[in-house]
């Protein structure tokens, strides 16, 4: 395949991968707020446009004045904004546009159907009230994607890179809810421990779809340590670092199995899986878990950036 | 527009409003469709093109980037006998168009003997010097043909354009059917239509067929060049890469390594051996052509003369089917076919031979002057539609430089229903069918793209004009 196509298929799904993270993660916002009185929810908002990295932007246009409703729309559909929701359901469906042969038709549809569901939806204002039914949308059209995929493609390299996109942007998106929440949020040590923690942490978990799954593991019991060993090492949770790492190592390994080459790629992929593997929740708090997210982060880029290198995207 | 559609030739009713022979089991089928139930379809049609992303870009049109071109859901019905008569002579046609580029490009036999005039070809642009005394693997010049017909009576089908460059618009003629078949499968059932389905694996086979010698003998590698998304016909340039099998690939994606045009895959740079070009022979190479060209590949000519690639079609073809040219057609059918033509040619006056140039200056609230070089129904005057002052106008134009100039008459062209919220209407018409051409031969796909002037009255089928498109049917004996 080209390695345009593969650049194209690549970033087709991050971008895919982000909008839904990023839907997640307002959703998780808007219920916390709710339960909040203002200047709570108002630092509820604020949050959630730091994890997203887009504070400047925001500052820059609102000051720091976060309320529900400038944070939805500009997370959401402000051109201000180049990190909103729209653009990236755009750019998702620019490059299956350009990627158009490599992918199947159920899979272009989905795209195409998501960016024209979403461009409607998202022409104007998005209210509290229709809120709930525009984050139900957009994850929904990204599980569409999802299961055209699973469904039709043919299992080669163009849906290795797919795959590859997915996770490496995945591990990213866990990697900084869990830094942000944790590190930057806690207004200070001694509120590890009490309620207003445990309702952040149940916040965590609900941005990221681990709730449910972590309550049921847990029985109910909210723990910082439990909460991070859950999104950092348990392999079984789907959007765990563990879990997206063993995934982007099997499919690399079976790229280079069809490729019949092994690359700088498959070393580095398998250094990280191995590192997440061995590693002990104590270890990582002994290290520092903003210090230890930090050096995982640099090293999904550089994973990313090998990727890119490796199999030609760009001249 | 002009020519009441009561004085034209209606494909469905005769003159007494009884259906014709083509149309009677269609129509039998019609008649038991409740009313409601087609104009749902109708709606259906629309959003089953806007989800399947078939949409074509308008140049300088930024609010409307991705436009849908209206699909009727009337079919465009031909009979086998009427086909197998257009067939014979689309064939001897494109037979025709490729002796005469091997000629013009080698010894010019026409203009020797006198049967084309030299001035036709000094200064056209669309002439290349750099492919004279080449001949392109297979002898193969034009591997893709699309002849746009229009039809005036039962019997009377005229050439009125040769598309002999990267004629577009197959990928509608297979999404027509498509689908028709997806919404109306019973219809199907009841009246037995040609399929047109096979037409990328024939294309696929018939390039394939004209691999160049540096191919040898290998299962030769086809790839599709685009100039991008924001082309308008990119939907296609993808579709048909795709249905072929074949990479579909950017110039930013090409290089010439080795002697070869190799394209950078994610396991290092692999060589074309065919390469179907969606890119005008300006941009194909900006060493040879247009410098400033990012769209091609710098230095292919080299390698295509040298025998390293297929280019299909070949650059220079565009001269066969330069307008000053059509005007010449049946003589140059009749030189390298030593038979008359089958098909006829829209009589017309060559404004540069000034007995014409005359009666077309006293005949223009009658005629339709075409720009020699234009194309997309742009730069024309269609004097019956016209006002006295758009008609002075281009008067001025034409006679500050005649020889840019071709004038038809206004024809009347046939007619087909289409399907308007007042029930049938009958709209004119013509047809674009598909022409394949390899050293195993001639390969015409049955029917063709029907466009249809969706104003009442209109003449104008242009798709970037407000034009729709219908399925084409060709009957099954």
């Amino acid at each position: 395949m080209l390695g345009r196509s593969a650049n194209g298929i690549f970033w087709l799904f991050r971008y895919l991968e982000r909008a839904e993270n990023t839907a997640r993660l307002v959703e998780a916002g808007f219920r916390m707020a709710l339960t909040r009185d203002a200047a709570d929810a108002s630092d509820e908002w604020r949050s959630v446009v730091v994890t997203l990295g887009l504070q400047g932007a925001y500052q820059a246009k609102f000051g720091s004045d976060y309320t529900a409703s400038t944070v939805v729309n500009f997370i959401l559909r402000d051109r201000d904004n180049p990190g909103n929701v729209l653009s990236m359901v755009e750019q998702a469906r620019h490059n299956a546009r350009m990627v158009r042969t490599g992918i199947t038709r159920e899979v272009w549809e989905a795209v195409n159907e998501s960016w024209m569901i979403l461009k409607q939806e998202l022409a104007r204002t998005v209210t509290e009230t229709r809120l709930g039914g525009v984050l139900d949308l957009i994850r929904r059209q990204s599980t569409l994607v999802r299961g055209a995929m699973e469904g039709t493609m043919l299992r080669n390299d163009i849906y290795y890179f797919a795959r590859a996109g997915s996770f490496i942007e995945r591990a990213d998106n866990t990697a900084r809810i869990l830094d942000v929440k944790y590190y930057v949020l806690l207004p200070s040590v001694s509120y590890v421990g009490s309620s207003l923690d445990n309702v952040q942490w149940d916040n965590v978990l609900r941005a990221v779809a681990g709730d449910r799954a972590y309550r049921w593991l847990n029985a109910g019991r909210m723990e910082a340590r439990g909460i991070a060993e859950f999104l950092m090492l348990d392999g079984r949770f789907p959007r765990s670092l563990a879990f997206c790492y063993a995934q982007l190592r099997d499919y690399l390994d079976r790229l280079a199995a069809e490729y019949g080459d092994r690359l700088e790629t498959h070393a580095i992929v398998a250094r990280t899986h191995e590192q997440l593997k061995s590693q002990t929740i104590e270890a990582v708090f002994e290290h520092g878990l903003h210090q230890v997210i930090g050096q995982f982060i640099a090293a999904n880029n550089h994973l990313a950036q090998q990727i890119q290198r490796d199999y030609r995207f760009t001249e | 527009m002009t020519n009441s559609s009561l004085s034209s030739y209606d494909e469905m009713l005769d003159a007494d409003g009884a259906t014709r022979p083509a149309y009677s089991g269609y129509c039998e089928w019609l008649k038991e469709q409740p009313p409601e139930l087609l104009r749902r379809k109708s709606g259906e049609a629309e959003a089953f093109f806007r989800k399947t992303g078939i949409t074509f870009n308008v140049y300088g049109n930024e609010d409307a980037e991705e436009r849908l071109i209206p699909f009727d859901m009337v079919p465009r019905i031909i009979n086998a006998a009427q086909w197998r008569r257009l067939s014979r002579g689309i064939e001897q046609r494109v037979r025709a168009l490729n002796a005469f580029l091997h000629d013009l490009y080698h010894r010019q036999e026409i203009v020797r003997s006198g049967r084309l005039p030299e001035r036709v070809l000094k200064g056209n642009t669309a002439f290349l010097p750099q492919m004279a005394g080449f001949t392109p693997p297979g002898g193969v010049y034009t591997h893709i043909v699309g002849i746009d017909l229009v039809r005036t009576g039962e019997d009377d089908f005229m050439v009125l354009e040769d598309n002999a460059r990267t004629p577009s618009g197959v990928s509608y003629m297979l999404e027509n059917r498509e689908t028709m078949m997806a919404m109306f499968p019973e219809l199907f059932t009841k009246v037995r239509v040609r399929e047109v389905s096979d037409y990328p694996r024939r294309l696929a086979r018939s390039l394939a067929a004209c691999a160049p010698p540096a191919a040898n003998g290998h299962k030769p590698v086809v790839a599709v060049l685009t100039p991008g998304t924001f082309n308008s016909a990119y939907y296609e340039h993808a579709f048909l890469a795709d249905q072929m099998g074949a990479e579909l690939v950017e110039g930013s994606d090409l290089k010439v390594e080795d002697g070869r045009v190799a394209m950078r895959t994610t396991r290092g740079w692999q060589a074309i051996d065919v390469l179907y070009r969606r890119v005008d022979d300006d941009y194909l190479d900006p060493l040879t052509f247009k410098p400033e060209s990012v769209l091609g590949v710098s230095g292919i000519m080299d390698v295509y003369r040298a025998g390293g690639i297929t280019i299909a079609n070949a650059p220079g073809t565009g001269i066969a089917d330069d307008k000053a040219i059509y005007s010449f057609m049946p003589e140059i059918v009749e030189f390298y076919t030593g038979e008359k033509p089958i098909l006829a040619n829209v009589p017309t006056w060559r404004c540069a031979e000034s007995d014409s140039l005359a009666y077309v200056m006293d005949n223009l609230e009658d005629l339709v002057v075409k720009e020699v070089h234009g194309s997309g129904g742009y730069g024309m005057l269609i004097g019956p539609t016209s006002s006295r002052k758009e008609i002075a106008m281009f008067a001025e134009k034409l006679r500050a430089n005649p020889e840019n100039y071709i004038a038809q008459p206004t024809l009347s062209l046939s007619t087909v229903p289409i399907f308007t919220k007042a029930g049938l209407a009958p709209r004119h018409v013509d047809l674009r069918p598909f022409v394949l051409v390899s050293p195993q031969g001639i390969d015409i796909t049955p029917g063709g793209l029907t466009r249809v002037a969706l104003k009442k009255g209109s003449l104008v089928v242009n798709s970037s004009q407000g034009g729709g498109t219908k399925d084409s049917w060709v009957l099954d004996d």
